[in-house]
């Protein structure tokens, strides 16, 4: 790791370009203003269903709202939920992947029949029924994907914590009276630092797409909210007028979630170049 | 081989009492609980004639031995009546979608087959050849296309542009008056693009799979061997590293049944096809409580079912597996 990792991650021209793709898309959360003129909302009777033009780059949807300013801001929820969920379920995978792999025993028993339970849930319909019982909102949008999503990153952990915790600097830590939170927290959290964030980066493309989905679907986040989603609803509804509505915010979201798989693959290769180009 | 069967079987009842207490859960979690719906809305209610429901129902019972009686229930598929206007038993409601469902998928699984495992063989075979890097860029951009995205596109381009295929429905209005050969036509037209994007998510994901697989087992010592041999490269590949190299692919397509399953949620809801994913998102809208959760523990059991079959596949076509 350090800056050997750092060079060899800035020279993967495609981890590079995903991470310069990632970059853009902050910037667009961060500055809508700079990106569409329009507001994302405003209501405009007269120009329904417009094709792309010098005034609305990308047309305009089926109440007449411009379609770039729909998109630019929709970007900062696919990024919000991204980042939260992904949080979400990489903090509770690394609780439990960290318990069960540091005291094993019936702990461990526990926990991982309770992840084999999980993943024995189609996530798709473990979301939806969750969302069937709550009301579809962003917040509950993230938490549900953030719950159900951390059975992965716990048994990397588990197996990442199984294997160092027999090391030899453990055995050191401990002969100097190191306790065990000390020995979770400072000596086997750090290494298992750099799957966890491929695991991570990996997820923050598929939270993405989850939401899309979800949103698309309509019980997502939901209008007059823009998310990328739920425009895509508008053009499934006039599919047979309005190509423009289908294609960009498509390709919005396709855009992103490669920046991310791209980078994930490139911190991948770069922490450990064994692996590389499998 | 049939010791190893019945052992794995064993290890699967567990996992079934743990399914079943958290749908069990997930459905007492549900606001307003299965009288609620019911009776909230209607001022005739009083306290007592919902007391007398609550007892009626068994509500008022302690919550295991609840589960107890849910359990017995479940056990004989009885998942209760949907809360929709029909109020007809929910078992009944899914069983008449499950073959549709079940019929798109097996069929994107075979093409997800029939596609990867070649793309996967000839990338590897051919490692850093202009096919395998553009094959590579296919797999990421795959993995990064949201499928219903993809699916309007398809309806775009099939459907309204070009008019070769119907975008909605399994049959035509006219499907009554067809032949045969002309129902199978027909129903074979509606089932392309489903099938297709159903398929479309495990494609990119088995290819690249295939190919970091037979790059794991080139490198084994076995095939060294059959080079030196002096065999032709043609079997090296396909007898000698191929076979070895499809053996984890069995538990892949079993692993897949969950994502092929949330999957024909989006495409059947996209498509208008009278599956149970569509079945199961109508649930989700109306809040029919029985029907979601039936539709949760079903998709449970076959996810069950797929790990089982990829075990015992893998048994079957590798000894190590079963003796060990």
């Amino acid at each position: 790791m350090g800056r050997d990792f750092a060079h060899r991650l800035l020279r993967n021209r495609l981890a590079a370009a995903g991470g310069a793709v990632i970059l853009f898309f902050f910037l667009v959360s961060a500055l809508p203003g700079l990106f569409a003129s329009h507001e994302p909302n405003r209501i405009d009777i007269v120009n329904i269903l417009r094709p792309p033009s010098a005034a609305h780059p990308l047309g305009t949807d089926d109440l007449g709202r411009d379609v770039l300013a729909r998109v630019v801001h929709g970007a900062r929820v696919s990024l919000k939920v991204g980042f939260v969920a992904v949080g979400i379920a990489t903090a509770l995978g690394l609780l439990v992947g960290l318990l069960s792999g540091f005291y094993g025993g019936w702990v461990d028993a526990v926990l991982m029949r309770f992840v084999d339970m999980m993943l024995c849930f189609p996530t798709f319909f473990l979301i939806l029924s969750v969302i069937a019982f709550l009301e579809p909102s962003i917040w509950n949008i993230m938490a549900v994907i953030g719950l159900t999503g951390w059975m992965g990153v716990a048994r990397l952990v588990r197996a990442e914590t199984l294997s160092i915790k027999e090391r030899d600097f453990v055995a050191a830590a401990r002969a100097q009276g190191a306790g065990d939170a000390r020995i979770i927290f400072r000596h086997v959290l750090p290494n298992t630092l750099a799957p966890i964030l491929v695991a991570a980066t990996l997820g923050v493309a598929g939270a993405i797409l989850t939401e899309s989905a979800l949103s698309f679907l309509g019980i997502g986040v939901q209008p007059p909210t823009p998310s990328w989603g739920n425009i895509l609803t508008a053009g499934k509804d006039n599919i047979e007028y309005a190509w423009w509505l289908s294609l960009f915010p498509g390709l919005a979201i396709l855009v992103t979630v490669l920046g991310y798989n791209l980078l994930g693959e490139g911190i991948r290769d770069a922490a450990d170049p064994r692996l590389k180009g499998r | 081989m049939l010791r190893y069967i019945a052992r794995r079987l064993l290890l699967t009842v567990p996992l079934l009492v743990g399914i079943s207490l958290i749908s069990f859960l997930m459905m007492h979690m549900a606001p307003g609980g299965p009288i609620g719906a019911g009776t909230d809305m209607n001022p005739k209610a009083t306290a007592e004639s919902r007391a007398r429901l609550q007892a009626y129902y068994g509500l008022d019972q302690p919550l295991h031995v609840q589960y107890g009686r849910w359990l017995g229930r479940m056990a004989t598929l009885d998942f209760g009546d949907s809360f929709s206007p029909d109020g007809r038993p929910v078992a009944e409601k899914i069983k008449e979608r499950i073959p549709i469902t079940l019929t798109i998928n097996v069929l994107s699984m075979g093409l997800i087959f029939l596609v990867a495992v070649p793309v996967g063989v000839y990338s590897a075979v051919r490692r850093g050849s202009l096919f395998d890097r553009i094959s590579t860029v296919a797999v990421f951009t795959g993995f990064a296309i949201p499928t219903f995205w993809l699916a309007l596109l398809m309806m775009i381009l099939f459907g309204v542009k070009l008019g070769w295929l119907p975008i909605s429905g399994i049959s035509s209005m006219d499907f009554d008056s067809l032949g045969t050969l002309g129902k199978i036509a027909d129903r074979g037209r509606h089932l392309v693009l489903p099938v297709l994007l159903a398929g479309f998510g495990g494609l990119a994901g088995m290819s690249r799979y295939m190919r970091s697989n037979m790059l794991e087992v080139i490198r084994q010592d076995y095939i060294a061997t059959a080079r030196a041999k002096g065999l032709p490269e043609r079997t090296v590949v396909f007898r000698h590293a191929m076979r070895n190299a499809l053996l984890p692919v069995i538990t892949i397509l079993g692993l897949s049944v969950p994502d092929l399953l949330g999957g024909s949620v989006i495409f059947e809801t996209i498509f208008a096809i009278p599956g149970m994913g569509q079945l199961f998102y109508q649930g989700v809208m109306s809040r029919d409580y029985p029907l979601i959760m039936g539709i949760l523990t079903i998709g449970a059991f076959l996810t069950l079912l797929g790990n089982l079959l990829a075990d015992v596949g893998y048994a079957l076509a590798d000894p190590r597996i079963r003796q060990g």
